[in-house]
């Protein structure tokens, strides 16, 4: 991000108003779609950090983050979002994956057009910023604990206000 | 069918992009920054890359769409696009551009995938940091933009002349008009 201002400026807006913009997801909700799917790229750096910042959000719940990342259809969240993490699960995999049945189970829990929209966009990021981070071999720290205050920052003031600060000092910092 | 309710008027990405105009802008801004603006790849040679990458992702929309770009900016070469979706290694392209289209393959499939002598092979061919960077960053970004367009199931024309010609449109003024062409559909009440 840091070597290359021109591409982190609209990274990290796309970061800010799919996970922290207006929507009738939470940022909660937000955060676990794109920590799953970055655990399903295998992203240590991005699982971390975004995995922190949905614990903020669930008041420090990091065992349901952990659930949901070993198996979100038997973690306690809502079924809508386990319907959208399924969604995100086969994009993650590949676009053509999605079938129109997912969608239905989707819809049938009360998700929206913009939900869905939202859901595979996020999920669609998350495989850009996994690989990213990854491709460029970029470093991350192995102790959960050192992205959690980083993650409770992102938390508090977003992506675009953090990242400006943080960019002096580690690189992907948005992902 | 498309997955939700977008506009019938337009295909692939331009539909997803009139539906959400939020998200529209920093996408088409990065593939500005990424594929139109100077650099010292040229944008034949990021065409090709994110043709390429959109090819391995099997996105039709996208690999359609870039291609024709890349061919234009290859004065309509369309042979070699062909060649270097096929087999890369084998195309008429320099080495340089074979090692970064080695590495814009190995990110398609994951980004830990690339590896040391990857990158040192581009090197070895006169990659910059920054081509390298720029690269990956292209094949990262067409894995997000191919996975949006297929995971909502858009719609895509069939007809390579009308790729052809929005082609040369884009090859000509970059990725930020389709903002304002949204913004007036939108307006006109045939956007989302």
């Amino acid at each position: 991000m840091a070597f290359r201002p021109e591409t982190a400026k609209p990274l990290n807006e796309l970061a800010e108003i799919l996970l922290r913009g207006p929507g009738a997801l939470s940022p909660g909700e937000r955060e676990l779609i794109a920590t799953y799917v970055s655990s399903e790229n295998d992203c240590l750096f991005c699982q971390s950090i975004h995995g922190a910042v949905a614990a903020y959000y669930l008041d420090g719940n990091d065992q349901l983050v952990l659930d949901v990342k070993q198996s979100a259809e038997h973690a306690a969240v809502s079924d809508k979002l386990k319907a959208l993490l399924a969604i995100a699960g086969k994009v993650q995999r590949g676009g053509k994956n999605v079938r129109p049945e997912d969608i239905e189970r989707a819809r049938r829990e009360g998700a929206t057009d913009r939900e869905i929209h939202d859901t595979v966009l996020i999920a669609a990021a998350f495989c850009m910023y996994n690989r990213y981070v990854d491709g460029l071999a970029t470093c991350a720290p192995d102790e959960p604990n050192a992205y959690r205050d980083p993650g409770a920052r992102l938390a508090r003031e977003g992506y675009i206000e953090s990242t400006r600060e943080l960019a002096g000092t580690s690189s992907g910092a948005a992902s | 069918m498309p997955y939700i309710r977008v506009s019938e008027k337009l295909p692939g990405i331009r539909s997803l992009f009139a539906f959400r105009p939020e998200t529209a802008t920093p996408m088409s801004e990065l593939a500005e920054v990424l594929l139109h603006q100077p650099g010292t790849l040229s944008p034949a040679d990021r065409e090709l890359i994110a043709t390429y990458v959109s090819s391995e992702n099997d996105c039709y929309y996208c690999q359609t769409a870039h291609g024709a770009i890349a061919a234009h900016h290859l004065g309509g070469n369309e042979a070699l696009v062909i060649d270097v979706k096929r087999d890369f290694e084998h195309a008429a392209i320099s080495d340089k551009l074979k090692a970064l289209l080695a590495i814009a393959g190995k990110v398609q499939r994951g980004g830990k995938n690339v590896q040391p002598e990857d990158v040192e092979r581009a090197r070895r061919e006169g990659a910059t940091d920054l081509e390298i960077h720029d690269t990956v960053l292209i094949a990262a970004a067409f894995c997000m933009f191919n996975r949006y367009v297929d995971g909502l199931a858009t719609w895509a024309p069939t007809d390579l002349d009308g790729f052809r010609e929005r082609a040369a449109k884009v090859a000509r003024d970059g990725y930020l008009g389709v903002l304002g062409y949204i913004a007036e559909a939108r307006a006109s009440g045939n956007g989302s």
